[in-house]
């Protein structure tokens, strides 16, 4: 099952550099490193550096300056959900080439041994503190996260599986928007989520949306601002166009927080911003509340 | 003719030569009748070669044609009584969507379109149909308007994306989007969508949740523009023909991913070449369709909107547990 992923010694799988094979021909020798990778790591906000275990021990949060670190889906699942009986939904669906886009499919293969991943989202339920929960975690180390058929559909599948077994569903967003190389197929996928979401809502599911950075274009502008909860973590990018493409229209320079967390809740797009090591508690609190209907 | 793209230009130049050589002979008095028949024929046997091979690259350039009709036009053109309505009530009213009732038929219906300009002034006015989130909760409220009074929705798809600025993201870009299209699922009207030039991404789609999705001959449509695929594919957004063939956007391609139900034909040469023939086939094709709906009640409805969108997608399974997860 799920939980065997998260053995101590391959908990956080580090993969060689030659396995990822930028241009790299087989036998051709790449300088040894001095430091073996994965030991230490920079914070890309404040440049400090730590060693991984500590930070993993911080929850990948800096303990310098309180950037909160990207995860990936496993790390997330493991932070937030109760140990036992994760059920993981459609762990084997994968992505094809259905417009034959040119370097698609090795991007794919590349994409996979890079992040360890088959997709850029892991769909399962399990518990938070003993409550059953729905949940969609999305990675944005797999194809910066972006949104192609798969992702679509089985974050499609996760909101009809809740709506049936009438369960809260969380949903974590990263996201550079939809996948071009899935062009049409890819920007219906918003209105696929969309769509399972109505149905959700309308049988009075409840819907927290938790933004981690970045959560851009099509995945911000359909199930991750759905929520009838919506939380971001501290600093997290959350925005629909891109910051250079919006300086590029306006011709003016942004200032520095834009488009972050703290912008978005003073804009009133977001109801809390929850540093990461009390979101799942938060959570639960949240889910706890409404596991009791107000009896109308 | 006028506004030729660079792929009429053999066509232009033919006729350039037999409308010289008609001059000529009625300055001297000369009959080339013969001749100029043969150079018609010609012509037309060229019109055929040149129109019935248009490529994506030139279908974009079609789709963005400046004399292509707009909305305004084509609801003129199509529906009677147009009472155009304004605001979204929270903001402002955002130019760049524009809507409100009309009759198709002598039947009432909502209609909203996405408004480009027809000239600078207008298109600066109109964002160059670039909505802001008002754009888009203007239509929202104008869809809800329609489902309260059981009118059906028609909507023209006409847009390169929602406006991409920091005063649309403060006010939630993102939120005004998503909310149409959670809501347009849930409209108990037929919902008839029709991209008549541009549909560019989010900004298109948040107004294109329909029953059924019509496209206009050379329209195009996709997740994002070609311009923006081709600078982030390859950091040259002067590859947009590249990345246009690349991306599969025109309406043929969306009918075999079968994201859209039908190709509503072009006069020869596009849309802009006669605007009352491209309004006319528009308006068969919505009288058609709204008739085939007009027999589901609201929830038959929304339930074939639902499955219409949620077959869309490829994949496929593979059996091993999870890839590159290492010991």
């Amino acid at each position: 099952m799920f939980k065997d992923l998260f053995q101590k010694k391959r908990k956080y799988a580090t993969i060689p550099s030659e396995r990822v094979g930028r241009g790299s021909e087989p036998g051709e020798e790449r300088p040894r490193r001095e430091i073996p990778e994965g030991l230490m790591n920079k914070c890309p906000k404040c440049g400090s550096i730590q060693y991984s275990k500590e930070l993993e021990k911080n929850l990948k949060v800096c303990p310098n300056c309180g950037h909160h670190m990207r995860l990936n889906a496993l790390e997330r699942i493991q932070m937030t959900l109760d140990d036992a009986g994760f059920e993981e939904f459609d762990s084997g669906m994968v992505s094809v080439d259905p417009l034959q886009f040119p370097g698609y499919a090795n991007k794919l293969e590349q994409q996979a041994l890079k992040s360890g991943l088959r997709e850029a989202v892991i769909t399962g339920q399990g518990t938070i503190e003993g409550l059953p929960v729905v949940v969609a975690v999305m990675s944005f180390d797999f194809f910066t996260g972006s949104m192609g058929s798969v992702v679509g559909e089985k974050i499609t599948r996760a909101i009809e599986i809740a709506t049936e077994r009438d369960l809260p569903l969380i949903i974590f967003s990263t996201s550079g928007g939809a996948r071009m190389q899935e062009s049409i197929l890819s920007l219906m996928q918003m209105a696929k989520t969309s769509a399972a979401l109505s149905r959700f809502n309308e049988k009075g599911g409840l819907y927290i949306s938790v933004i981690t950075d970045p959560t851009t274009g099509g995945v911000s502008a359909s199930f991750a601002t759905l929520g009838d909860i919506n939380i971001a973590e501290p600093g997290a990018v959350f925005g629909f166009a891109g910051r250079i493409v919006i300086e590029q229209t306006i011709r003016q320079k942004l200032p520095d927080d834009f488009q972050t967390a703290e912008f978005n809740l003073a804009h009133g797009q977001l109801d809390l911003v929850v540093h990461r090591k009390e979101l799942r508690q938060m959570l639960y609190k949240l889910i706890e509340m409404h596991t009791v209907k107000g009896g109308y | 003719m006028a506004g030729e793209l660079p792929f009429e230009k053999p066509l232009v130049e033919m006729r350039q030569k037999i409308n010289e050589l008609k001059q000529f002979g009625a300055d001297k008095g000369i009959d080339f009748s013969d001749e100029i028949a043969r150079l018609e024929e010609r012509y037309a046997q060229l019109e055929e070669e040149v129109y019935s091979n248009i490529t994506a690259a030139q279908k974009m350039h079609l789709a963005r044609h400046h004399q292509r009709p707009t909305s305004l036009d084509l609801i003129q053109l199509i529906f009677s009584d147009f009472i155009e309505l304004h605001g979204d009530r929270l903001f402002g009213d955002d130019l760049a969507v524009i809507g409100g009732l009309a009759k198709l038929n002598g039947t009432p219906v909502t209609v909203i379109g996405q408004q480009r300009g027809k000239d600078t002034k207008d298109n600066i006015a109109r964002f160059f149909g670039s909505a802001h989130p008002e754009g888009f909760r203007k239509a929202l409220r104008l869809m809800h308007q329609a489902d309260k009074f059981k009118r059906p929705i028609i909507t023209f798809i006409d847009t390169k994306g929602a406006y991409p600025g920091n005063t649309a993201e403060e006010r939630g870009q993102s939120e005004a989007i998503a909310r149409n299209l959670r809501e347009m699922a849930a409209l108990g009207v037929p919902v008839i969508c029709v991209v008549i030039g541009e549909g560019g991404s989010g900004g298109a789609l948040a107004m294109a949740v329909g029953n059924r999705v019509l496209m206009l001959e050379h329209a195009i449509y996709s997740a994002i523009s070609p311009n923006g695929a081709a600078s982030i594919l390859w950091k040259d957004a002067s590859k947009a023909d590249q990345a246009a063939e690349a991306m599969k956007i025109t309406a043929k391609d969306l009918l075999e991913f079968e994201v859209i139900e039908e190709i509503v034909p072009e006069p020869k040469g596009g849309a802009h070449r006669d605007y009352e023939a491209t309004a006319a086939a528009i308006k068969d094709s919505l009288v058609r369709h709204l008739g085939e709906l007009s027999g589901l009640d609201s929830n038959a409805l929304k339930e074939d909107r639902y499955q219409k969108f949620r077959k869309i997608g490829k994949f496929a399974y593979e059996q091993s547990s999870h890839v590159g997860v290492i010991d």
